[in-house]
């Protein structure tokens, strides 16, 4: 705190919206406010982009999580909890908490790895992927944001049982063809429900498009091809039950084309019981994501340099626009209040006060104990910003070895549904293998990102365990700082046949939180436990939506501009 | 590329049309002088490059540019740098042309004439190849080209197959890519290449992959069609058989004596009214080369004259399912109360092929007796068979075991015992048993029910001595069809008639409870013809034909027959009822004119005349379609131009019998040409003709 601030003090003083924390809802959010005409001041305390989001080095990410999840001690520092010179204004002292637990990072080869370890980009909210027809794409075109990204193909998709076998989902006509575990019977029932799907969503996008006159005759017709409103309500387990589909069927759909999350057979145990209508929507985006572009082969894309690159694309969109950034800022922000309670700006460590009409908060900032707080109803009213005891948590690993999953396919993407790895596993744990060539790794690496939600983080481990076990050779533990030295870790001695041998690996917990908004002050999302992106970007459109309710997003600029953005990502 | 709706075209600004118009007639006109006056330059050439590239369908311009570059070639002999360069021209030209419109038949036409000049590399042209067919998988000029690139390199036949494997492994409705699977699985075989010398092998393979297709998307039809290639191929017989003839082995057929011959009584029920008597050959595939040298006929009289055999086929003059010739009797030597030893020799010399060119292997004969019968001469002949009436009240039920005990024997041994045939479709029978067996998990849907219909017709194709099994599965999957598919109803329809022939031909108790006796009043029992009767079985297509070569009288009446096609096996059918069907024009009788012994027949209460387009003729293919002026047409005596289909299939027959009542056509007019077609005829639609 004695340093002087690295930067000079920051000028103007005064803006719209100050935003700290360059996660994905925030950068998103600040590029659609520079774009609609606001001022904006972006801030980060780290030296790079992304915040929760972001694609770190091995350094990076090892310093990143340790000093995220050491218990927040000397942050609340009680001299920077000083009362205001103003005596007009109150102050809330903000802390920076961690959304991590539990990490626990194992080497087998610290020799290799040293050599590369700033080679990596490894994502600290991985496993993630985008559908090429997810909202977030919409938006990164509608923005312009895609110009800054890049994307490779996910190669292929899998289903994984505890045994490491891995078959391939069947989730196109083609896909389904070949497919050579499912019987005949399976391929023909598979590939009619699909088409029932089909046929449903042709006949309501029918009757939307049209006005009623003209829909009348068609309607007659189609009607018999839609899914019933009642069974559009009922459970979608259930829903696959009434049409008779085996458990094998049922489990593709619902974990490997649908992406549930937790075990949907058992529904006591499980919250989220997805509807039909969800489903039919997820069936949809998954259907409708094949063969979108041309150069995709599946329904998955993921950003070439790693997540990070979304946040910031964001980002320098939001730059373009006349936002001001200014990273590796220490903040340890009071907010600052009027005497009527009304925010009013925040004070950064340096001291400097810094003023806007709202302010988008990093979901690790919370409010420090209430003992400066010199009023209690104040107080009260930010009460989102204290730390929960946050319940739902994901338990994330990250693997490096030197050979795929899949010969060939680099790029991959393995779904344990609930009961597949062992009867009481109830969250499907997914599993998504980035190659070099998506330059997040030297070539000829893979990262292999896992995840699973679970409420406790011992029983979320030890699912993961599981699955890479099943999935990964783990080098001798007796043995592991010689193997290194040996320099034969890429050929696994004794493991079991084909399987990659583990290399390095890393396990973590982090908190799930959904958003919190109080009058000018917001705290986004944390990253979520999905696979993909829709709900991260729903959950902030929302949010921009009550931050700016008269605010277009991102209204569409002339046509031109918009062909260039679907030049880039094609 | 497919499934897309058409858009409506854009309104455009006329001007602008105008305009272009303007410039391409300006182009083409001074294309065409140059084309008139020889002009090969460089700056004709390149126009006439720029015009492909806007219009690729001006194929005078393509034939302008093989004459440019044949010239060009010709000064430049010696030069191979020169030649590539004048044919690298061309493939571009052809490629931006190609660009314009992919489907130009002109463009292809041109690379293929470049290409045979020994130029370009094979591989260049897999390349272009490859992305049209990423543009457009199921593009048929690029699978017609690359049929010819692959030839021209000799790219084997594996490797193609490999990537019609690629091409539906993409996408497995590309009826191109099956097809050409075919063609490369046939030559594959014919060469038994490594990997494709059993034929049981190879087809397991096909069905397992095609199985694969239809249980993925029972709706695709590409695989439809591959499929029922695959049972044909199962079910094809390669080597042509007799499967049946006239008159059966061992039968003994009555003929009365030469003095009564004009007579026309027999006691017996095969009785012939002529002197020549017919011998039919029904084979199981069309054949050529049946004649005396390949067919030897001995008989207890002499023959005075080699036999002459015709193929019974409207559309092939030398080749035929069916042949037939007759016998002629002589009157001086024969003795009644004698029976003559007859045999039939098919096969014994070499010469009898199929069409695919596989040799007849398997030779058969036939013998058969002939007695003369000696009976008294009938009063009064003109009227003693009067009018034949096709009342139900006219008919007898058959009784088995009165006067005629060869009628049982004969419908006892109708067809002919291959044994080749029976012991080499064992793994066929397999083949379709196991693939019935998957198909009945698809029975919901209609692809699966016709294809399970399809698969136990089959099956009874492959035991042709054996009584037929499950017919009455398939008649009712037949029938669901129908009324789950009406836009294919004629279609079900037809095959449902002929399983439902099969199922009435197929034992001897059936066809004996369709058996009846004719008698009016004028008649004894004894004396009264027998009569096959087919009516009220609501069928539209006749088949199983080589059952019913002994019949002389037939009643087809109250079905829903629109051809005959196929009749004209029934060398003895005498009496035709035809009324009541859905027959639409005299050409769907067409068949009527090899029925030399046709004297009776009823075609009314139908439809001919009452349809402007006669469908049949692209239906059928048929001569009448194209010689139309080879008959003489004695303008004379006709009444009218628009009889002249009634004209070309009556002509020549000795019909003393006919019912036309009851069709569009009918008229006082039509009537009086009728009778002057046929001067034989003595009742016309119930009256008796002067």
């Amino acid at each position: 705190m004695s340093e002087l601030p690295q930067y000079p003090p920051i000028d103007p003083t005064t803006f719209d919206l100050i935003v700290i924390g360059t996660g994905l809802p925030e950068s998103v959010i600040a590029a659609a406010a520079s774009t609609s005409g606001k001022t904006v001041l972006h801030l980060d305390p780290h030296p790079f982009y992304g915040s929760h989001f972001a694609s770190l080095s091995i350094p990076e990410f090892n310093s990143f999580l340790n000093s995220n999840s050491a218990p927040p001690a000397s942050q609340s520092c009680p001299e920077t909890a000083c009362p205001s010179d103003d005596p007009n204004l109150s102050i809330i002292n903000l802390n920076c908490r961690s959304l991590y637990s539990d990490l626990e990072i194992s080497s087998f080869s610290p020799t290799l790895l040293e050599e590369c370890s700033r080679k990596f980009l490894l994502d600290l909210a991985g496993p993630r992927v985008l559908f090429c027809a997810d909202k977030a794409i919409d938006l990164m075109l509608k923005s312009e944001a895609s110009q800054y990204v890049e994307f490779k193909s996910i190669d292929a998709s899998f289903i994984g049982d505890g045994d490491g076998a891995l078959l391939a989902v069947p989730d196109s006509r083609a896909a389904i063809f070949k497919d050579k575990s499912l019987s005949l019977i399976q391929k023909n029932q598979l590939m009619r429900f699909l088409k029932l799907v089909e046929g449903h969503l042709r006949a309501t996008a029918a009757s939307v498009g049209t006005d009623v006159n003209q829909s009348e005759k068609g309607e007659e017709r189609e009607t018999a091809s839609r899914i019933s409103v009642e069974d559009l309500e009922s459970p979608f387990v259930d829903f696959l039950t009434k049409m008779k589909l085996p458990a094998k069927i049922k489990s593709i759909v619902l974990y490997a084309i649908a992406m549930a999350d937790r075990d949907q057979e058992n529904k006591e145990i499980s919250k989220q019981v997805l509807k039909t209508k969800d489903g039919v929507d997820r069936l949809a985006l998954y259907q409708s994501s094949i063969g979108r572009f041309a150069n995709a082969s599946g329904p998955f894309i993921y950003p070439i340099y790693g997540q990070g690159e979304l946040p910031q694309a964001f980002c320098r969109r939001a730059a373009v626009k006349g936002c001001i950034y200014v990273s590796s800022v220490e903040i340890n922000p009071n907010l600052e209040f009027q005497s009527s309670g009304n925010y009013k700006g925040v004070k950064l460590a340096s001291g400097q006060e810094l003023f806007s009409n709202k302010l988008l908060l990093d979901p690790a900032f919370t409010k420090s104990s209430p003992t400066s707080s010199p009023d209690d109803s104040l107080c009260a009213r930010f009460d989102f910003l204290t730390a929960q005891n946050v319940k739902s948590k994901v338990v994330k690993g990250i693997c490096i070895t030197k050979s795929s999953l899949k010969p060939d396919v680099p790029n991959l993407l393995v779904l344990y549904p609930p009961q597949s790895l062992y009867p009481e596993q109830s969250t499907t744990v997914r599993v998504l293998q980035i190659g070099g060539n998506s330059a997040i790794c030297p070539m000829g690496m893979f990262v292999i990102y896992l995840s699973a939600s679970c409420e406790d983080v011992a029983e979320g481990k030890k699912l993961l365990n599981r699955a890479m076990s099943a999935l990964l050779s783990f080098p001798d533990c007796s043995e592991s700082s010689s193997i290194a030295s040996e320099e034969n870790v890429s050929h696994p001695v004794g493991a079991e046949e084909g399987k990659p041998t583990l290399l390095w690996s890393a396990l973590y917990a982090q908190e799930l939180q959904t958003t919190g908004q109080s009058d000018c002050i917001t705290s986004s999302p944390t990253p979520d436990g999905d696979l993909d992106y829709n709900s991260v970007f729903h959950a902030t459109l929302e949010l921009f939506q009550t931050m700016y309710p008269d605010t277009d997003l991102f209204p569409a600029t002339n046509p031109s501009d918009e062909h260039s953005g679907e030049n880039a990502e094609s | 590329m497919h499934g897309r709706p058409r858009k409506p075209l854009k309104p455009v600004d006329e001007a602008a049309v105008a305009a272009k118009a303007e410039k391409l007639r300006a182009l083409q006109s001074e294309f065409l002088s140059n084309h008139q006056n020889k002009i090969y330059s460089k700056e004709a050439v390149e126009l006439s490059a720029k015009l492909l590239e806007i219009n690729p369908e001006l194929y005078t311009a393509w034939n302008y540019r093989k004459l440019a570059v044949q010239q060009n070639l010709a000064q430049c002999e010696s030069d191979p740098e020169s030649v590539n360069s004048i044919l690298d021209e061309e493939l571009k030209v052809v490629e931006n042309a190609l660009r314009q419109n992919f489907k130009s038949y002109g463009a292809w036409h041109h690379r293929k004439w470049v290409l045979e000049k020994g130029h370009s590399s094979m591989d260049k042209e897999l390349g272009l190849l490859d992305k049209f067919q990423a543009m457009d998988a199921r593009n048929f000029h690029a699978w017609n080209y690359r049929r010819f690139v692959a030839a021209l390199m000799k790219r084997s036949d594996e490797d193609e197959l490999e990537h019609t494997q690629n091409m539906i492994d993409k996408n497995l409705s590309n009826y191109s890519a099956w097809h050409n699977r075919s063609v490369l699985l046939s030559n594959l075989m014919k060469k038994a290449a490594p990997g494709f010398t059993s034929k049981d092998e190879v087809l397991t393979r096909e069905y397992e992959l095609v199985r694969e297709a239809l249980f993925t998307d029972e709706d695709d039809q590409s695989g439809w069609f591959y499929h029922l290639w695959l049972l044909d191929q199962t079910v094809r017989s390669e080597f042509p058989l007799l499967v049946s003839s006239w008159p059966v082995e061992g039968s003994d057929i009555s003929l009365p004596a030469a003095d009564y011959l004009d007579g026309c009584a027999s006691m017996n029920v095969f009785h012939y009214s002529s002197r020549n008597f017919p011998l039919v050959l029904y084979f199981n595939q069309s054949v050529r080369g049946v004649n005396s040298s390949t067919v030897s006929v001995s008989c207890g009289f002499n023959l005075n004259i080699d036999l002459i055999w015709k193929p019974l086929s409207s559309t092939d003059s030398q080749s035929a399912k069916v042949w037939a010739t007759h016998l002629a009797i002589p009157d001086a030597e024969l003795h009644s109360s004698e029976a003559y030893q007859v045999e039939v020799k098919v096969g014994f010399s070499q010469g009898i092929v199929s069409t695919t060119g596989v040799a007849y292997s398997h030779p058969s004969q036939i013998s058969f007796q002939l007695h003369l019968q000696k009976t008294p001469l009938e009063s009064g002949q003109d009227s003693r068979f009067g009018r034949i009436q096709w009342k139900d009240d006219c008919f007898a039920v058959y009784e088995p075991g009165s006067a005629e005990p060869d009628l049982v024997n004969l419908l006892d041994n109708l067809t002919i015992k291959n044994e080749v045939e029976s012991t080499a479709s064992t793994w066929q029978a397999r083949i379709i048993d196991d693939e019935t067996n998957i198909f009945r998990d698809l029975l919901d849907c209609k692809i699966g029910k016709l294809t399970v219909a399809r698969l136990l017709t089959a099956y009874n194709s492959l035991r042709p001595l054996d009584k037929p099994v499950h017919c009455k599965e398939v008649l009712e999957l037949y029938s669901e069809l129908m009324k789950l598919d009406p836009s294919h109803y004629q279609y079900y329809k037809d095959n449902h008639s002929l399983v439902l022939l099969q199922q009435v031909t197929s034992s001897k108790e059936s066809l004996l409870s369709r058996c009846f006796h004719y008698r009016d009043s004028t008649l004894s029992t004894n004396g009264s013809p027998l009569c096959l009767r087919l009516n009220n079985l609501a069928i539209s297509q006749l088949g199983s034909f080589e059952k019913l070569l002994w019949v002389q009288m037939l009643d087809l009446s109250n079905n829903e027959l629109q051809s005959i096609e196929g009749l004209e096996a029934l060398q003895l059918l005498s009496q035709l009822c035809l009324s009541n069907n859905k027959f639409r024009s005299f050409t769907a009788l067409e068949s009527l004119r090899y029925l030399k012994s046709l004297k009776v027949l009823d075609i009314s209460q139908n439809e001919i005349g009452s349809h402007s387009i006669d469908t049949t003729r692209y239906l059928f293919r048929s001569p009448l379609s194209h010689s139309v002026g080879s008959c003489d047409w004695n303008i004379n005596y006709l009444s009218s131009e628009t009889y002249w289909e009634a004209f070309f299939v009556l002509k020549d027959m000795g019909l003393t019998q006919l019912d036309v009542a009851g069709n569009a056509i009918t008229s006082k007019s039509f009537n009086v040409f009728l009778e002057k077609l046929l001067p034989t005829l003595k009742w016309l639609d119930g009256v008796e003709v002067n």
